[in-house]
């Protein structure tokens, strides 16, 4: 069984993005950028379920500018076998990604997609979904275990009240929340390795899919700021100010 | 022009997120519709006649619906989507599970976690983390939205008194199938629609001690429970408790950061509380610059402390 392995580089976790002034969007340029963490679970996912024997082959794909290679030789120095960057200057908007990730599974026909269940950059959580709809494919969102049996797979999901599990026939499509694993770090011979593996480029019209996008971004502006509090001595004061000046106890 | 709005429910009533999805679909400015698909979910049904501004009530009853799997809810949704301009999910995890899908299916984008209508095609929504807001505007003719309930004043639960119109449920798609849930049981308000919020950090050091320091707080303020994700990382709190990001987004009248160091991903999950209490021995932390009232202090002393004095 392949496992197809969608990754997205973004602005790394730990940078405080600015706005740009003119309101167009946020500041990009010169910021540490990585792979976004929720696919660095899945391609962890994907690399143990083959350590496992569950798995014969990992393809970790990207879609994005030239620069998404970086995100794909990562993914590779993990443990995925091979690469595809569908490479496009253009604003991908989730629906396009599902559009070209579904022209991939129809080429490779992995028994199991597994994503990032969000990107901390646009934070849609909707890419898995729109995937599973288009190659209409049972799905597993914010997976915190995945146990494959036979033509089945169980999924332990995180819900609002706790957990829930589902079985899906495969082939399937899994979103991987934050508890399905603990990526493991990369090593440097590893690295090496990744730079050999065979890493594939198409356009979206090679693969025949139409990306306009369907949302313009009339402008992005900074959320408005909290007034600046203070500092309580002690317990007491705190108490009183929250009695008698916020009026919330 | 009319909106469907998807309710949040348990068959047996209505989650309080479908209320403010009611109000983020009546800005939209038509007729507001809400459907109800479970299974034996006659009460969910007649509680969402009663919400005030509801027209229409859709009732879709049948074993297929009964565990909200995606594939199924998803095709109920998209029998009826023909008559609708606008349909709306609260942003839970049911709604972000299954909007995508139906969005999908009908070839349109989805809006994710809107806080504001500024008109029926121009939406607001939190990306980065909340550290930026975008303004956006979908070209397609029906929108698929997902609504952050923070953003919205929930619709009075009582006072209207829709139809309701009874529908066959969807065939059961074969490809899935609901197993099993594993349900955190509490008797302390909901975390997304609670008044009152005492979430717990890292700083706690186990299970053990978070309960032991949590609970008689939160029991004191009639609170519900959170915790950060390094808290739920470290095993101290089950996963239904994160606030955050990628967590549950609270917006209560007092949230109390007990041990929260304040990373960016936890922020963007309470910063809109109308008053954010921090306590933490480290004064460099950045819980401090969200707070209103910043205590430095050891959260061992000063919780007990504070369940005394209140």
């Amino acid at each position: 069984m392949k496992i197809l392995v969608p990754v997205k580089r973004v602005v790394d976790k730990d940078i405080k993005v600015r706005v740009k002034g003119d309101g167009s969007g946020v500041e990009v340029a010169n910021v540490k950028m990585s792979m976004n963490p929720f696919d660095e679970i899945a391609v962890e996912e994907a690399v143990r379920l083959k350590e496992k024997g569950v798995a014969t082959e990992v393809i970790a794909v990207s879609c994005g500018d030239a620069k998404c290679q970086e995100t794909l030789r990562t993914a590779m120095a993990i443990g995925a076998d091979r690469g595809i960057l569908v490479e496009s200057a253009e604003e991908l908007q989730p629906l396009a990604v599902a559009k070209l990730l579904k022209a991939l599974v129809d080429k490779e026909q992995p028994g199991l997609t597994i994503l990032g269940k969000q990107a901390i950059d646009n934070d849609d959580n909707q890419v898995g979904q729109m995937l599973a709809a288009l190659t209409d494919l049972p799905q597993g969102t914010f997976a915190g275990k995945i146990e494959v049996a036979g033509d089945k797979v169980n999924v332990t999901r995180e819900v609002d009240s706790g957990l829930e599990t589902v079985s899906l026939s495969l082939p399937a499509v899994i979103t991987a929340d934050l508890r399905l694993n603990e990526p493991r770090y990369v090593t440097l011979p590893n690295i090496m390795k990744a730079k050999k593996k065979q890493l594939d480029t198409f356009k979206p019209e090679d693969l025949g899919v139409d990306v306009a996008p369907r949302l313009k971004t009339l402008k992005v502006s900074e959320p408005p700021k909290r007034g600046a509090g203070i500092k309580v001595p002690d317990v007491a004061t705190l108490v009183d100010k929250l009695k008698n000046e916020a009026k919330v106890i | 022009m009319t909106a469907l709005v998807i309710a949040e429910h348990d068959n047996a009533s209505l989650k309080p997120a479908t209320l403010n999805t009611v109000t983020a679909a009546a800005a939209c400015g038509g007729d507001v519709h809400v459907l109800v698909a479970g299974h034996n979910a006659g009460a969910a049904a007649q509680a969402a006649a009663r919400i005030a501004g509801v027209a229409k009530v859709i009732h879709a009853d049948g074993a297929s619906l009964a565990d909200g799997l995606a594939e199924n809810l998803t095709a109920q949704v998209l029998a009826l989507a023909g008559d609708y301009s606008h349909l709306l999910f609260p942003s839970t995890a049911s709604g972000k599970n299954v909007a995508p899908r139906v969005a999908a299916k009908l070839d349109v984008a989805q809006i994710s976690d809107i806080t504001k209508v500024d008109s029926p095609d121009t939406f607001e929504r939190p990306i980065y983390a909340g550290n930026a807001i975008a303004t956006v505007q979908a070209t397609d003719a029906k929108k698929v939205i997902t609504v952050r309930t923070t953003g919205f004043d929930a619709a009075q639960a009582t006072g209207g008194s829709a139809a309701i119109e009874t529908k066959d449920a969807v065939a059961d798609s074969g490809k899935s199938a609901f197993v099993g849930r594993e349900v955190s049981k509490s008797d302390r308000p909901e975390l997304t629609a609670a008044k009152i919020v005492v979430s717990g950090g890292r700083a706690l050091g186990s299970a053990e001690k978070f309960q032991e320091v949590m609970t008689p707080l939160a029991d004191k303020l009639g609170a519900a429970i959170g915790a950060s994700r390094a808290a739920v990382d470290a095993g101290y709190a089950p996963n239904d408790l994160q606030v955050g990001q990628t967590g549950k987004i609270v917006a209560p009248q007092l949230y109390v950061a007990a041990g929260i160091s304040g990373a960016i991903q936890h922020l963007a999950g309470m910063k809109d509380s109308k008053v954010i209490v921090a306590i933490n021995k480290d004064e460099e932390a950045p819980i401090f610059s969200v707070a209103d009232y910043g205590l430095v202090a050891d959260l061992f002393t000063a919780v007990p402390e504070l369940v005394k004095a209140l």
